[in-house]
């Protein structure tokens, strides 16, 4: 039998189902055995879902846009291994709702920026970038480090992340509001909070303001990323996909 | 041109003529949409495209910084400007290739043009709000896509049921395009934005997928956006403008069929070349790559099938101000479905990616294809959407089309030479072997090409600007048609 194109196009429904069909096939080969071949994500230990200081900052850092000009994915060469730090795992971006690897760096990539800067060199940066770098081009975020946090439903926060698959625990959710304040309290007893979340960075990030601000949330993010995973003990085999 | 549908077989003639007219007010409500929505996107471009020359520009508020402003600018051109533009054209396109006025009448078409609207505003505001799930033409956020998607679905419902009462044995080729757009579109948008809303009052939610298989579907659909949004739906407007400008049929049947079907199988996979040498694991890459050099080939059929519509014709590029813009928006598409296969190619990509290089090959298809296109279609829709002999002032169009090509010559260029530059800097080592170049050295190289990329947008923006002034001239002051017909007896289309 003579196969004619002519049937497809004297039938909508016909066209629209090999459409469909034809449209479906790259992507279902390639996202499927994302989730299916279980080494896709590397086996490396430290990895834990965000704080709630960080998970806020984070969305700040969403909400600003920052992920338009700053990438957080180290590619696997030498001179970016060599700027920014070890290459990029993706067990490190497991818990990203968002992933936020980028695709631009018109500022330099922040997957590793954490400890590498004061939390006063930071404040200052976001406030005003060209009195830090003067050549800077960044824009200026000076209202975050007057504006207060303020988050009354964070334990819904927290419990949609889980229910997307964050791993937060029953512990975690009851001292979510708990946890939000204590991050940021020199003040506070913060043992809880890093039994909860080990390698946490506590402490006032935000000097400038009693209270608690998004430039704490914002700064206690930026802090902690790319700590997670202690790269001198891991082995070549970890990190096979 | 139905005679280029059938395979050889005419079948104008002995067809009863439609008796009841074409649904035209919503398509002329598109057009105006569309230019409308165009200069806005372009305006925005120009103020981000300073902003990264002029830091100043961001003006210390965070409702006009870079982050919140240029999810502005991307969604404006390619949803407002890009999407006005494809529902426009597809709905005045699939009534005269059908023969049929619109399934359901008038009022469905105008609950999507309002629905489409009010998606464009709820998105954009937000965006200014600093509402947005972080993710690259896919920010609106969880009730702004939930609308969306009843919008599109009342879109490929009127869309498929024009096509099922049409009076034509054959669905012409545009109408496949534009089918395949649609479809895709929905795909993507559906699964690239699951997520669960923090709350059903809070503007907040948190997406369904993390970290790796967040960032494949995302790009499975940032890169289709580009596929079927911008690609697709547009070669619908190529197979339709064309010829009908051209008043010649389609150069090859057989090709357009080639075209339409490796094309959509093709792109679907393209995704991962915007992941290369990260995290995703290599055979994604890999397969990604493959796929995108392939799709070199259906892309160049295309081009072909469009320019070579013109044999015999050529002589009309000097006189007809729609086809000089719609052939050479496929010049600029064979340019850049050229630069993109050799941009994914890994080792090209490792000096390209996170650079403007991206930015000038993405404004290539932009500016050069997707506006160009449009700016076609619309010289061509206007004159005949409000029945005016032709437009009011070819020496404008003139001005429009150099004005413009300049400005995207600019572009491209400077984002060339400013995109490798700061691929090699990054990379480059000095004799004792370290690191040769600071980040922010490599920042402050950019400063000059950010100003030359600045003026080609300028160019751009001045250039629509003097087509919406050609065109309000010819709705208000053109010379009407001698012979005003209702557009329902106009059979032979």
């Amino acid at each position: 039998m003579k196969f004619s194109h002519a049937i497809v196009e004297k039938n909508v429904v016909i066209l629209a189902l090999l459409t469909l069909i034809t449209v479906s096939i790259g992507g279902l080969v390639q996202i499927v055995p994302l989730f299916s071949i279980e080494t896709t994500i590397e086996r490396v230990g430290g990895v834990r879902p965000y704080t709630p200081l960080e998970q806020m900052g984070r969305n700040i850092y969403i909400r600003e846009g920052c992920y338009v000009c700053h990438s957080q994915q180290i590619r696997t060469f030498r001179d970016e291994v060599e700027r920014y730090g070890p290459y990029s795992l993706a067990a490190e971006s497991m818990y990203d709702h968002p992933f936020q690897w980028g695709s631009k760096r018109i500022g330099p990539d922040l997957a590793r920026v954490g400890g590498k800067y004061s939390n006063d060199w930071h404040v200052a940066h976001l406030k005003d970038p060209r009195a830090v770098v003067p050549e800077s081009i960044m824009p200026t975020y000076a209202f975050l480090a007057s504006r207060p946090l303020s988050v009354p439903n964070i334990q819904d926060h927290l419990k949609t992340l889980r229910t997307v698959g964050v791993p937060y625990t029953d512990d975690m959710i009851a001292n979510a509001a708990a946890d939000l304040k204590a991050q940021a309290d020199p003040d506070a007893d913060t043992s809880g909070l890093l039994k909860r979340y080990p390698k946490a960075v506590v402490g006032k990030f935000n000097t400038e303001s009693p209270e608690l601000t998004e430039m704490d949330a914002l700064v206690a993010y930026l802090q902690m990323l790319g700590t997670l995973v202690e790269f001198s003990k891991l082995q070549p085999e970890d990190l096979h996909q | 041109m139905s005679v280029a549908v059938s395979g050889g077989v005419p079948i104008t003639a002995a067809r009863p003529a439609s008796r009841e007219a074409y649904v035209e007010d919503v398509v002329r409500a598109f057009t105006i949409a569309t230019m409308f929505w165009g200069i806005a996107a372009f305006t925005v471009g120009v103020l981000i495209a300073f902003q990264l020359a002029f830091p100043a520009l961001n003006f210390g508020l965070e409702w006009t910084s870079f982050g919140r402003v240029r999810p502005l600018h991307t969604s404006a051109a390619i949803f407002a400007f890009g999407g006005n533009a494809l529902l426009g054209t597809s709905f005045f396109v699939v009534q005269r290739t059908c023969r049929a006025p619109l399934f359901g009448g008038a009022l469905p078409a105008w609950f999507i043009f309002w629905g489409y609207q009010l998606f464009i505003v709820l998105a954009g505001t937000g965006y200014l709000m600093g509402i947005t799930q972080g993710k690259e033409y896919a920010e609106p956020e969880w009730y702004t896509d939930l609308w969306l998607t009843i919008v599109w679905v009342a879109y490929l419902i009127v869309f498929a049921g024009t096509l099922i009462k049409r009076r034509e044995p054959h669905i012409y080729v545009a109408n496949w395009f534009y089918l395949a757009f649609i479809i895709t579109i929905a795909m993507l948008h559906i699964v690239n934005n699951l997520a669960v809303p923090v709350s059903f009052t809070g503007t907040k939610s948190y997406g369904a997928f993390a970290g790796v298989q967040d960032a494949m579907i995302q790009w499975w659909y940032g890169h289709n956006a580009v596929g079927f949004f911008l690609t697709a739906g547009f070669l619908g407007m190529m197979y339709y403008f064309i010829p009908k400008a051209a008043e010649r049929p389609v150069y090859s049947y057989r090709l357009s069929i080639i075209h339409f079907w490796a094309l959509i199988f093709l792109y679907i996979w393209a995704g991962p070349h915007h992941l290369h040498y990260t995290a995703l694991p290599d055979w994604t890459q890999t397969l990604g790559m493959v796929f995108s050099i392939m799709l070199w080939m259906p892309s160049w059929g295309g081009m072909i099938n469009g320019i070579m519509t013109l044999s015999g014709a050529w002589d009309k590029l000097r006189t007809n101000p729609s086809l000089r813009f719609t052939v050479t928006a496929v010049a600029f598409y064979g340019m850049s479905t050229f630069e993109g296969p050799v941009m994914s190619v890994k080792p090209v990509n490792a000096l390209s990616h996170y650079t403007d290089w991206t930015i000038g090959h993405v404004h290539s298809g932009a500016l050069g294809w997707v506006a160009f296109v449009t700016f076609g279609a619309m010289y061509y829709l206007v004159p005949v959407l409000w029945r005016r002999k032709g437009l009011w002032s070819q020496t404008l169009v003139e001005w429009h089309f150099w004005t413009a090509t300049l400005g995207i010559v600019l572009y491209i260029t400077s984002m060339w030479v400013s995109g490798i530059m700061q691929g090699l800097m990054w990379r480059a080592y000095d004799d004792m072997g370290f690191l040769q170049y600071s980040f922010v050295e490599t920042v402050a190289a950019m400063h000059p090409y950010y100003i030359i990329r600045g003026m080609g947008g300028v160019l751009f923006l001045t250039g629509a600007i003097i087509m919406a002034f050609n065109l309000i001239r010819t709705v208000k002051h053109g010379q009407p048609l001698a012979e005003d017909r209702p557009a329902g007896l106009v059979a032979a289309e």
